[in-house]
């Protein structure tokens, strides 16, 4: 017989539950230890402190505050540099040691998602080599690009279940002269920026409380193995990743939804270099108009490389055909720089952004014409020989 | 373009060519992982960008591949999979399939085979591919010209003129460059090129870019064998 209850089981009676036996994949911790054991790699632990984070499926995921090694994003420091500049800001201002490191290379996950031309054995050897060469530093890495980060798990997981690929990866690592070394958890700068952005917004100077934000989940932060994403109950109720609204709210945001709040930004990786039309078109249409007709925020918050390029850099040629643009796009790293005081010009390099900021600057209270000036001059004596280069102690003078 | 699935612009290639190149992607360690068979349920669709703008379905690739249809196949692998963002948004698949990871696999055999629609498909892209197989970082500063993104607005004009100037007015130390992302070690630029080396894919940019090929050669066996490494790409 059918029991009463399932008769009566309105979707209004029903109760969301995080359930990790929900997981479509393993818990990547166990299989990672038991390989250590049987001798395949070493695992390179979270260092001391580290703050445990709800994952999409209530798994623990532990993310280091300190000793972090950047794995900085190709997109980020050649096209937005004061994305990954406030990044390092956050950490000096907060006092916390990081290695910016030159034994870098990129994931090349963007081009490999935009030309096919690489291979599973090629792409995780790039991964492991740069995991090898942080291990070596004795700092745990941090991923800046949300494509790495994603691309990255990806590898973890075909390297857990193929013996064959790690033996691939393991003969090239040994001719290169390195070990066979994965970190205990992948992580996400902007997981960072969620766990300490209670520190953050105890060092805020600049009022955000009247500002409307939309924000912009990167596809691979949380579609690509998406269970390995940030969640929290107070966000969504754990029913989307709390990235990025997490970190706004405890600047006192406003955060707006919107319809298309699941939908991709148009990047495509290769569309946004050699088919632009596509990104333009799926940007302005699905993303910034919906924003701007539902929510009408003052500023788009996002926190991946491609992301931020699509949507910031669509807008200009969308004014030719009255659409309805004009919404200036920021990192979650910068704004969380700008609300701690830095500088717009020499710490967030928002002369490399394309949508208009200034009014978002000037709604929380910035002299956009005086940090400009200041900016200029600090560029003048580069250009006159006084100085060489813009010093971190320069940035905050 | 509305695609056209009756592979009639197809009906000279042979049948055992449309099935050794499924064979292919088959044969791929990660095939068992991106499809357990298809509901046809179109969730994929829903959740696809380039769904939108195109006449493509990653359901289309998802149902053909498990019908192991190799004719539509072969019409999917020329006409349709360069459409796709490779956002995986496809992933909510309810199957648990990844109709956007089975697209990837399909394009590696594609380039690999060094087919035609490939070659069109990647025409202009060769310059990223030198900047990143050969320099370690994939979108320099020094691309940043009006000529190449012409529809980003005036900042990009601003950014060449000052390129140099606004690089040194950011205070990382490794931002400082101009023709790579950060500062790469040469050790470390090496390194990657062994890697390219023992993972066979020159042999695939040989394939889809002779010119391309040769260039990269030329920069990648001159500083190995400045490292002390006898490696040739031929
Ligand atoms: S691939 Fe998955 S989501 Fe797409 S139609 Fe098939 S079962 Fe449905
Ligand atoms: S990965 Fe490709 S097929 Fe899948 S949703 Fe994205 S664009 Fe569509």
């Amino acid at each position: 017989m059918i029991p009463h209850s399932a008769l009566f089981n309105r979707a209004k009676d029903r109760e969301f539950k995080v359930d990790p036996k929900q997981a479509p994949t393993e818990d990547y911790h166990d299989i990672l230890f038991q390989l250590e054991k049987e001798g395949e790699w070493e695992v390179q632990r979270v260092p001391e402190p580290y703050v445990e984070v709800d994952n999409k499926y209530g798994r623990k995921k532990k993310i280091p505050i300190e000793r972090t090694w950047h794995h900085k994003s190709c997109g980020q420091c050649g096209h937005i540099p004061g994305y990954s500049t406030s990044v390092f800001w956050l950490n000096r201002q907060l006092g916390l040691d990081y290695h910016d490191p030159t034994d870098q290379t990129s994931c090349t996950a963007w081009n490999y998602y935009a030309s096919a031309t690489s291979n599973a054995a090629a792409q995780a050897a790039v991964a492991m080599r740069n995991f090898a060469a942080a291990a070596e530093t004795g700092y745990f890495p941090i991923i800046h690009c949300a494509t790495s980060f994603g691309h990255y798990k990806e590898t973890r997981q075909q390297l857990i279940h193929s013996p064959e690929l790690r033996r691939q990866v393991k003969k090239i690592l040994e001719k290169l002269g390195k070990k066979l070394v994965i970190p205990e958890e992948i992580v996400h700068y902007s997981e960072w920026v969620h766990a300490v952005r209670d520190k953050i917004a105890a060092r805020q100077t600049v009022d955000m409380s009247h500002v409307r934000a939309t924000i912009h989940p990167a596809c691979h932060y949380h579609k690509l193995i998406g269970e390995d994403a940030v969640y929290a109950p107070e966000v969504y109720g754990a029913q989307r990743s709390a990235i990025i609204t997490s970190t706004l709210q405890a600047l006192g945001m406003d955060v707006r939804d919107y319809s298309t709040w699941f939908d991709c930004c148009g990047f495509g990786f290769r569309h946004i270099l050699v088919s632009r039309d596509f990104s333009r078109s799926f940007a302005v249409q699905r993303k910034i108009e919906v924003m701007k007709e539902e929510a009408d925020p003052d500023i788009l918050v996002t926190h991946d490389t491609g992301c931020v390029t699509t949507l910031d850099q669509s807008q200009f040629a969308a004014k030719a055909h009255d659409k309805n643009v004009g919404l200036p796009v920021m990192s979650d790293s910068q704004i969380a720089a700008l609300a701690m005081g830095a500088h717009p010009y020499k710490v967030l390099q928002l002369h490399w952004h394309s949508t208009p900021n200034k009014d978002f600057l000037r709604k929380v209270g910035i002299d956009v014409e005086a940090r400009w000036a200041e900016f200029e001059a600090a560029v003048a004596k580069i250009k006159s020989g006084e100085k060489s280069y813009l010093t971190w102690e320069d940035a905050d003078a | 373009m509305p695609l056209d699935l009756t592979g009639r612009q197809y009906a000279d290639v042979p049948y055992e060519e449309k099935e050794r190149l499924f064979e292919e992607v088959k044969k791929d360690l990660r095939y068992e992982e991106y499809l357990y068979g298809c509901y046809e349920c179109g969730i994929c669709v829903a959740a696809c960008p380039s769904a939108r703008f195109y006449d493509f379905s990653p359901r289309k690739i998802a149902q053909c591949v498990a019908r192991e249809d190799a004719d539509l196949f072969y019409t999917l692998l020329n006409d349709s999979v360069w459409d796709c963002s490779q956002c995986f948004s496809c992933d909510r698949c309810p199957r648990k399939n990844s109709p956007g990871g089975v697209i990837t696999l399909m394009r590696e055999v594609a380039v690999k085979n060094g087919l035609a629609s490939a070659q069109e498909a990647l025409e202009g892209y060769g310059r990223v591919v030198y900047k990143i197989m050969a320099t370690g970082t994939q979108v320099s500063p020094d691309m940043l010209q009006a000529n190449a993104f012409p529809d980003w607005g005036p900042h990009v004009n601003d950014i060449s003129d000052n390129l140099d100037e606004w690089r040194r007015a950011i205070p990382p130390e490794t931002l400082h460059t101009t023709e790579t992302s950060w500062k790469v070690d040469d050790k470390t630029i090496t390194e990657l090129y062994l890697i390219w080396h023992m993972t066979g894919v020159m042999d695939m940019i040989r394939e889809i870019d002779e010119g391309l090929f040769m260039i990269l050669q030329d920069v990648m066996e001159e500083k190995l064998e400045d490292e002390g490494y006898d490696v040739s790409f031929d």
